[in-house]
């Protein structure tokens, strides 16, 4: 499967430890920026029910869903306990010259 | 021409189930006052020094006033004893199993699973089937033929909920729940909110509660005293009077079947003691709007977005004052609801959504 790489923002555009959404093509993506200051990328909607996980809160290395307050890994998509079961799908990212890209399959 | 008020049909399986799906209502977008993101990450932040201390607090005061209780047992002295035990066991535990199924009191997970363990066991809600159907509860809230948990239904069973007060009612029905989940049988209207891998943990839960009760009740028959069971079990019934009083209050006489928790929800200021023992729940449609902030948040919260609220209610006694005479309405008038006036300063209802055809004035 082919993937191109896709700008998002510029890096600084993303908080430490936290979340921001980025709609392409149709699709919602969410874009992480982490503590140790590593940025990661997933599906922009919780599995559990259509609610952007860009309006949740960032802990760590888990994404909070704003609705029900699942829990995700973001950085490998885990789902962790009920009520999210299904795992979000994750994309790679990249920083370059200080913008954030992700590859979009 | 006479309006003919329209007859809810609160079943998960039934005619007004299958309507919201139709119409929308079923899992629809809500309306949320706007706060900048970074205020709103600052309220969501977790802690655990707070819930800690009220934790403390909450089963400190249970093993004092249990442990003095079983000290003055036979004397009039144990009676307050008791009835403090028993607010702490069978309300607070309500507001506990609340918050930490939201995950939101403490900042540190484990802390969290195991008040919500302890708090379920004391309030009598199976732990799994709960957290299912209070995620429906906030997805759906107040929508009938959704929403498990509605609490007075339209035209209201005035009966069963004096009879609650005294837990009457839920506990029949959550001892049956026990009993059927522990023999391994999960009933229709189950199945529609908890997913199938998670019905096995509500089996296992059940059965050892059951071995508990059966424990508590075999020792207080083997002792030929009440006390073993006026630690365990009663007091979900001669305590459950406080999160009666309060719960009521959340959507009491207020609009079924809208998309704005400011019509479905009420806030209600109210005295420390209770805050405590409710765990600030009393701010209620702050909660419903933004469940990912924690208790300890909610006064900020509601400081923050009261401009775009209707005017909290300033006491429980005025919250019974306008919701009791709304039930005694509904009574004759299922389609009768109190509309939440908004400040000037809010954004407006939707109407399209939420006009009903009686509404007070
Ligand atoms: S919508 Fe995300 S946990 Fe329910």
């Amino acid at each position: 499967m082919s993937s191109n790489w896709v700008e998002v923002c510029a890096a600084d555009d993303i908080d430490e430890e936290d979340v921001i959404r980025f709609d392409h093509d149709g699709r919602t993506f969410a874009v992480y920026r982490s503590p140790d200051d590593e940025y990661f990328a997933t599906d922009g909607l919780c599995t559990h029910e259509h609610i952007h996980l860009a309006d949740g809160l960032v802990m760590d290395d888990i994404i909070e869903c704003p609705k029900h307050n699942g829990r995700f890994n973001y950085k490998t998509g885990q789902a962790k306990g009920a009520p999210v079961c299904v795992n979000l799908r994750t994309y790679p990212v990249k920083v370059e010259a200080g913008s954030v890209f992700i590859a979009i399959s | 021409m006479t309006t003919v008020p329209t007859k809810r049909d609160y079943s998960l399986l039934g005619r007004d189930a299958q309507a919201a799906v139709a119409s929308g209502l079923a899992a629809a977008e809500w309306y949320h006052t706007e706060i900048p993101r970074k205020q709103m990450k600052e309220l969501m932040k977790r802690e655990d020094g707070p819930a800690i201390r009220d934790t403390a607090i909450w089963l400190g005061s249970m093993v004092l006033f249990g442990g003095l209780g079983i000290w003055f047992w036979g004397s009039w002295f144990a009676v307050p004893l008791f009835l403090a035990y028993g607010v702490l066991y069978g309300s607070a535990s309500d507001s506990r199993w609340h918050e930490c199924g939201h995950g939101t009191a403490f900042k540190t997970m484990w802390m969290n699973d195991a008040v919500y363990q302890i708090a379920c066991f004391m309030i009598m809600r199976n732990p799994v089937t709960w957290r299912w159907s209070h995620t429906r509860h906030h997805t759906d809230t107040v929508i009938v033929g959704r929403d498990p948990e509605i609490a007075v239904m339209r035209p209201p069973d005035l009966l069963r909920l004096v009879l609650n007060f005294f837990g009457i009612i839920d506990v029949w029905h959550a001892v049956i729940d026990v009993v059927r989940n522990a023999f391994g049988v999960i009933s229709a209207a189950e199945k529609t909110f908890i997913p199938e891998m998670e019905r096995p943990k509500a089996i296992l839960v059940a059965r050892i509660w059951l071995a508990i009760y059966v424990a508590a009740t075999g020792l207080s028959i083997y002792l030929g005293s009440i006390l073993p069971l006026m630690l365990i079990g009663l007091p979900r019934l001669y305590g459950a009077w406080h999160h009666v009083l309060t719960g009521l209050l959340q959507h009491g006489g207020l609009a079924d079947n809208v998309i704005d928790h400011r019509l479905n929800s009420r806030t209600v200021h109210m005295n420390p003691v209770s805050r405590f023992i409710y765990w600030n729940m009393n701010y209620h449609v702050e909660h419903h709007m933004f469940p990912m902030v924690p208790y300890h948040a909610l006064p900020k919260l509601h400081a923050m977005i009261r401009h775009d609220l209707p005017a909290a209610n300033p006491s429980i006694l005025d919250g019974y004052r306008e919701m009791i005479p709304a039930f005694i309405r509904q009574l004759r008038n299922e389609d009768y609801f109190l509309r939440r006036e908004l400040p000037p300063t809010a954004k407006p209802y939707r109407e399209e959504f939420h006009s009903e055809p009686v509404a007070a004035e």
